[in-house]
């Protein structure tokens, strides 16, 4: 087994794709570094913490990002966004068998947070570009940052989310409720709170997730080819089905206060053991029983 | 501005908007042309059940009034920031309200955004910023964060955020900064009415606002380094 979690962005690639068949663009020798990090004395990354390219996965034609953890969160900037939002154009001209985004990211970078912003909802209209186009778009989300902010809402815009229990996924992170609406509100120091609230079990449970693996390059690397069968449907149809199901969540759902209550209105017997078990075990347990 | 006397200045034609707390919507009418309004007032938080609402009215107006334009007339100070909204996984609900826009903009509709109150982060993003064109008013605010905070977040003296946003739009809180950077087409003022007429009739291809970045000078590498990834030979 090889830990996702604990591998760097490329490190992750490696292990993800065909050996050999990763082909980057605006590699870090071509050193496209955020200009305003200099601005600001700030350390910069020859390729602002994103590495973009080609690839293979099983033989398959993919188009691939990989956000770097290690270099300020993951954060999208400029240049950062820019090339997410290049790499789905050339989705559009060069019709790979799909798109895989392996995020990991606290969202905006506040450094510059404008250009961030902006950047954020350039990526947002263009990977929908790329499913309207019939291209699926497909979410990798176990590293160690997790994945929030308008990423957050990035990967909700994708056809589907793979997570390992470890992975996180929200809008606004436990640290940013807590700074702002007080401990009272979320703390984010309690790490089994944090889990059931954003981590991986939970967002499976209710479907924001669509398949759970274990924190293992080889198994996010099986679910991403099989997900790669996915068609897109962003017809008004399937948003009318997926607005009922947010419906039918907000209705069972809207008054629950933990994690542990909505696991229990799904029938899970003994919510509470649910953190413990591995993901196997998880898998067996949760059967038929997510929303 | 007082959004009732907004809409009055809209549309001079009449409108019929109904409002529900701080969430409103309905039809308006300026030179002959029907135009669905979306919107909210008092700086309000987008929570799920908010974003739930406006997503569900965007299908209506897809569903019932097929072309009819669309004006995003959303008031925020942001995504609510509350432990439940993420039990119950608010960047979905967040995710869902971007994609019945982008429905509305490719079955045909027309999709406007007008900031004439607040505009933050995750509210903005899922909405206005969505938007085929996004416009302000001169004093509306449009941030991610204050600098006091930024410089807490960062690490990076306030005098120095201070002094840079002089020069650099791309700290400070400011229409005119993301004017400058693109994602404001523009300003209105004046003749409301007219302003929003023009924004009807004028083409809109794509998203440009790499390209206006570029032009103002406020974004000086978005669009180079997106063309590069979308071309450069491998």
């Amino acid at each position: 087994m090889s830990s996702y979690y604990e591998d760097s962005a490329r490190g992750r690639l490696d292990g993800l794709l065909d050996p050999g068949s990763l082909i980057e663009i605006l590699p870090p020798t071509e050193r496209m570094v955020s200009p305003h990090l200099r601005q600001l004395d700030t350390p910069a990354a020859f390729d602002d913490g994103i590495v973009v390219g080609e690839g293979r996965l099983d033989g398959r034609r993919v188009l691939v990002a990989a956000q770097e953890g290690g270099f300020m969160g993951g954060a999208v900037g400029e240049v950062h966004g820019a090339k997410l939002t290049g790499l789905m154009e050339r989705a559009l001209d060069t019709r790979p068998d799909g798109v895989l985004l392996l995020v990991e990211s606290g969202g905006v970078r506040l450094h510059e947070a404008n250009a961030g912003l902006i950047a954020v909802s350039e990526v947002m209209r263009a990977v929908l570009a790329v499913r309207a186009a019939g291209i699926p778009v497909i979410v990798l989300d176990g590293g160690t940052f997790g994945c929030f902010g308008g990423m957050g809402i990035v990967a909700r815009l994708c056809d589907a989310v793979v997570m390992s229990e470890e992975g996180r996924l929200g809008l606004s992170g436990p640290e940013v409720i807590e700074t702002t609406m007080g401990v009272e509100e979320f703390d984010s120091r309690d790490r089994a709170l944090v889990w059931r609230t954003v981590g991986g079990k939970h967002r499976y449970l209710l479907g924001e997730a669509a398949t759970l693996v274990e924190d293992d390059v080889a198994a996010f690397r099986a679910a991403a080819l099989a997900l790669l069968e996915q068609t897109p449907d962003l017809s008004l149809a399937a948003l009318d089905a997926e607005h009922a199901a947010l419906g039918s969540r907000l209705e069972r759902f809207g008054d629950c206060r933990d994690a542990l209550d909505i696991w229990e209105k799904l029938g899970v017997e003994e919510p509470e053991k649910l953190p413990i078990l591995d993901t196997a075990g998880f898998l067996a347990t949760v059967r038929d029983r997510r929303a | 501005m007082d959004v009732k006397n907004l809409l009055n200045r809209l549309f001079p034609d009449g409108h019929d908007i109904a409002f529900d707390g701080v969430y409103f919507d309905g039809s308006g009418r300026v030179y002959g042309a029907e135009v669905a309004v979306i919107g909210t007032i008092d700086n309000t938080p987008i929570g799920i059940e908010l974003a739930f609402r406006m997503a569900g009215a965007v299908l209506e107006v897809v569903r019932r009034h097929p072309g009819r334009p669309i004006l995003l007339l959303v008031d925020t100070q942001g995504q609510r920031l509350s432990h439940r909204d993420e039990l119950l996984g608010i960047n979905g609900y967040m995710a869902h309200l971007a994609k019945c826009i982008d429905l509305a903009r490719r079955n045909g509709h027309r999709v406007l955004g007008l900031v004439y109150g607040q505009a933050v982060s995750g509210g903005f993003l899922a909405t206005s910023l969505l938007a085929d064109r996004c416009y302000a008013l001169p004093d509306a605010e449009i941030r991610v964060m204050n600098l006091p905070a930024m410089a807490r977040v960062t690490k990076i003296p306030l005098e120095r955020l201070t002094e840079l946003s002089a020069s650099s739009p791309v700290f400070a809180p400011g229409v005119e900064n993301y004017r400058r950077m693109g994602a404001i087409a523009g300003l209105w003022d004046g003749d409301l009415a007219t302003c929003l007429a023009e924004a009807l009739a004028a083409p809109v291809e794509g998203d440009p606002r790499r390209e206006l970045g570029e032009e103002r000078g406020g974004r000086l590498l978005a669009r180079k380094v997106a063309e590069r990834v979308r071309r450069d030979a491998v």
